[in-house]
């Protein structure tokens, strides 16, 4: 019985407190609007997704100290759903009902997105997503800012089979074991084989999530490269498994010039911890790098740099680095700007609306510009090379921008499903 | 042009400046001036003919010249002008580099570039080849050279030629051969074919024996970490009998105890020899803590095995948000030093990482260390004592209170000295020790708790499976597979492999 009286206790006190923040926020209301930051601060995933929380609200601090939105100072609201995939959906089912957001940035992972994706559709809220991710997903609510599979996975591959590439004629296609890898190497096999790569050409091998031992791997990998014709490592390891993989790749002697390995995750962040003289020339396709050369980006870095010191973040108060998700955090945040401002409302309908056909001048030097349609970004496609001091030298780019095509044509069926969130819900 | 973004290009004037000098340069340095320019402003195609026509000239003057373009620079007439490599041209470059050191007085640089091109090199630097072959006479690198000629004899038209570098190819160990040979073997004459099978098949049967040897190694490797990983664990858990959840987390202090020497240690001249500094540290810290959380939290909990868990494990996540909040929730940056990194070559296909065996090898002193003072010191008596038979040693004198706290403090500062060692591999993050716990109780329940021994042939045995699992069936496949296997034998056999005997073991 005792028990069930704290209970009690415990549920008035939240409905007083509850009282008291609706009552807050409706008086706050006037100035402010709220936004909300669904990123890991805890967990295996906080290596990456810390930084993108931290991304936000220096952009928001940048906004308010302009004047904000419509005259609207912005209020982060900051939750930790701490690397738990269904603590997702209940931090994002929390955001957009108590706290009444009027959008939300966040996410890294793809299981995170699916599993927050019910909650921002039945609840008609607005989600960032900032991470390159498969494909097969278009929502109304979500507005993809990272690469799809043919702004990053295909034209990096492409550059592999070119003459600078290195000609490579045999693949090994390497990766987490879960959902963004298995169907990127899909996507990557059916394109292979489009391009005459038989299957014996292709050796695909998955590793758990932290996996920490790569030797076996390795030797597999040598031993598959001496069995004739240029071979490329295509990597979608993902998250800190990074580092031990490419410990071990330098330590054996695995050199670029021999068998490059292209990453689709690895950036300035997760090179942070290795020592990057072994593995100079090894690959990354991404559409920003840290080291390229436009004002924009130069005021982007300085920007970064300087808030990391003021604001005494771990790390990048000494070594500032930024990378693509953390770009496409701040063009998303930007450009849901811009949407209010045209659309003259915080009204999810109205700014979705607005949102079609905004453009951006990206800290990537390019102007990104929001698809009319697909809720993906037309971004440029750079892939570098690891330099010495764990940057990146940008050795190949597209000529400007490139349409995002979330159904890939690689995988069956898809030529039936149209890239158009309204369009595919009258589908369903 | 797909390739390469476009060199910088260069302003008018110097061009003009350029291209008068080209004409008043003398004649003996035109072609050398004509493929620098091209290194500088050709594009890709452009400067891999530059490179051979460089190599070709064979001035000495060019080896300055292509290794500052692999660093991505080029001077044209005193100006810098910086150009993007990547790894065709860095190949061409390094080819090139290697074919022109071949002639070098130094012993050691020839070796290095017969190694080099050994690995694969284009067809077009034969000639170099020849003419190094003729003046070498150290008898470790004209057998390197005389492989690399017969790898670039094989793309010849003339077949007695290629009949004869197949033969040579045969002899050799190197995957290259392998690579040639396979492509030989598909070849449209027949005879060639033939040979290229017959020295195929040797080739393959001299790799095989490297690849046991390195998944041997690979096991080896793997069991002297995760007995580095429980032999705390045996300890506390063993010993003890404590459930000590946060024995990752003792690790992960022992990994950051290192970040922190090293961090030292970068501002002096000494970086290199930083480890012999952490690893006592490490320990050291470790062992504290432990100490601290025995006297602190564990004493009151000896005999409620459930309490101890949850407590510890509570421990556990305070320990992690201490670093997080101390450190940062990114993972920090431990540098190898320089003798860590890299690896020493024992077949052609094999290459031992340094880190590797040094921690093999420290896994092999840890180990002695803690045989000793448990058998030969008054600490290990005591501890052993009080292990058997509690009420007896406590009625003998041994202040049981005091071992138990000591031989925790022992377990967690071998735990630091473990994460010393994985700061050396792996990842060091505030989540490190989380990737260990499981293996670490699997490893001391495996090998029989209360054993030393017992944990010792359980690590092995779970590396060796594991890795031969791995080349077999994927890692995925290996991991399910590995926990099925101890989820069956403890079922079998619940003591472990090595159970303890005598009134003890009831008790």
């Amino acid at each position: 019985m005792k028990r069930r009286g704290v209970l009690k206790l415990l549920s008035m006190s939240a409905a007083i407190a509850a009282i008291g923040l609706g009552s807050s926020s409706l008086y706050a209301q006037a100035k402010t609007v709220k936004i909300g930051i669904l990123h890991s601060l805890s967990g295996t995933m906080a290596i990456s997704e810390t930084v993108l929380k931290d991304t936000v609200l220096m952009a928001v601090e940048e906004i308010n100290a302009k004047g904000g939105v419509m005259g609207m100072k912005l209020e982060p609201v900051v939750v930790d759903p701490a690397s738990n995939w269904p603590l997702f959906a209940e931090k994002a089912r929390q955001l957009i009902t108590q706290d009444k957001v009027a959008v939300t940035f966040g996410c890294w992972t793809s299981v995170s997105r699916k599993s927050v994706l019910p909650v921002f559709e039945e609840l008609n809220s607005l989600l960032f997503y900032p991470v390159q991710y498969e494909g097969e997903e278009i929502s109304k609510n979500v507005f993809y800012t990272g690469a799809a599979p043919n702004q990053q996975a295909i034209p990096a591959v492409e550059y592999l089979m070119s003459k600078d590439g290195g000609s490579a004629k045999r693949w090994v296609l390497l990766g987490t074991d879960y959902v963004y890898p298995r169907t990127t190497n899909k996507i990557l096999r059916a394109f292979l084989k489009s391009k005459g790569v038989t299957d014996a050409d292709i050796m695909e091998e998955y590793t758990p999530f932290g996996h920490a031992d790569y030797q076996t791997i390795i030797a597999k990998i040598k031993k598959f490269a001496s069995e004739g014709k240029k071979t490329a490592v295509v990597s979608t390891i993902n998250g800190d498994s990074n580092v031990p993989f490419y410990k071990e790749l330098g330590n054996q002697g695995l050199k670029a010039t021999d068998v490059p390995v292209v990453a689709f995750s690895v950036g300035e962040e997760e090179l942070r911890g290795v020592d990057t003289k072994p593995l100079v020339g090894h690959l990354a396709a991404w559409n920003y790098f840290m080291s390229i050369k436009a004002p924009a980006n130069d005021a982007f870095t300085k920007k970064w740099a300087a808030y990391a010191k003021a604001k005494n973040i771990a790390g990048h108060k000494d070594k500032p680095l930024t990378n693509d998700p953390m770009e496409a955090t701040y063009i998303g945040i930007y450009m849901w700007k811009q949407a209010v401002e045209k659309a003259k409302s915080f009204d999810v309908a109205k700014v979705t609306a607005a949102m079609a056909g905004q453009t951006f001048t990206a800290p990537s030097g390019i102007t990104s510009t929001m698809d009319a349609k697909n809720h993906h970004l037309h971004k440029a496609v750079f892939i570098g090379e690891v330099k010495a001091d764990g940057q990146f030298n940008v050795v190949w780019k597209t000529k400007g921008p490139v349409k995002a095509q979330p159904w890939s044509p690689f995988i069956a069926g898809n030529d039936k499903k149209v890239d158009e969130p309204a369009l595919m819900a009258a589908k369903k | 042009m797909r390739g390469g973004a476009a060199p910088p290009a260069a302003p008018f004037h110097m061009r003009l400046i350029f291209l008068l000098c080209v004409l008043v340069a003398s004649p003996a340095y035109a072609l050398d001036r004509e493929a620098v320019a091209k290194l500088a402003f050709g594009d890709n195609d452009q400067k891999i003919e530059a490179i051979s026509a460089l190599v070709a000239e064979g001035d000495p003057q060019a080896l300055a010249v292509l290794a500052r373009f692999a660093e991505g620079e080029v001077e044209v007439d005193g100006k810098k002008v910086e150009v993007v490599i990547n790894n065709r041209l860095r190949g061409a470059a390094g080819d090139a580099l290697a074919g022109l050191r071949l002639l070098a007085p130094e012993r050691a640089l020839r070796a290095a570039a017969a190694k080099e091109l050994a690995t694969g090199a284009d067809a077009s630097m034969l000639p170099l080849v020849k003419k190094a072959l003729e003046k070498e006479t150290d008898a470790d690198i004209r057998p390197l050279l005389e492989l690399v000629a017969a790898s670039m004899q094989m793309k010849s038209g003339d077949k007695a030629q290629r009949l004869a570098a197949i033969g040579m190819l045969g002899e050799s160990t190197s995957p290259n051969s392998k690579t040639l040979l396979a492509e030989a073997a598909r070849d449209a004459d027949e005879e060639i074919r033939a040979e290229a099978q017959k020295s195929l098949r040797a080739v393959e049967g001299r790799l095989a024996w490297g690849e046991h040897l390195g998944l041997l190694f690979a096991g080896v490797s793997l069991g002297s970490i995760l007995l580095l990983a429980a032999l705390g664990l045996a300890i506390t858990y063993g010993l003890l009998g404590v459930i000590n959840m946060a024995h990752g987390e003792l690790i992960m202090i022992g990994a950051y105890t290192t970040y922190v020497v090293q961090v030292f240690f970068r501002h002096t001249g000494f970086f290199d020899w930083y480890l012999l500094a952490a690893v006592p540290a490490s320990f050291v810290v470790a062992a504290a803590v432990g100490m601290i959380l025995e006297r602190v939290v564990i004493r009151w909990l000896y005999g409620r095995p459930l309490e101890t868990l949850l407590a510890t494990w509570g421990i556990s996540l305070m320990l992690i948000q201490l670093v997080r909040t101390l450190f940062g929730a990114q993972n920090v940056q431990v540098e190898n030093p320089a003798f860590m990194s890299g690896g020493i070559q024992v077949l052609s296909n094999v290459v031992l990482p340094w880190s590797r065996v040094m921690i093999i090898v420290f896994a092999g002193l840890v180990l002695s260390g803690m045989w000793l003072l448990l058998t030969r010191t008054r600490l290990g008596l005591f501890v052993r004592g009080v292990t058997q038979n509690r009420a007896m040693a406590s009625c003998v004198g041994v202040p049981t209170a005091r071992v138990d706290t000591w031989a925790f403090g022992l377990g967690s500062g071998i735990a630091g000295l473990a994460g010393c060692a994985l700061s050396q591999l792996g990842n060091v993050g505030p989540d490190l020790g989380q990737g260990y716990i499981v293996d670490s109780f699997l490893v001391v329940v495996f090998g029989g708790v209360g054993q030393l021994a017992g944990t010792v042939y359980a690590a092995l045995t779970l590396g060796f499976a594991n890795k031969f699992l791995e080349a077999w069936s994927g890692a995925v496949l290996a991991k399910i597979a590995l926990l099925v296997f101890i989820i069956v034998f403890i079922q079998r056999r619940p003591q472990g492999l090595f159970a303890l005997k005598g009134r003890s073991a009831e008790a």
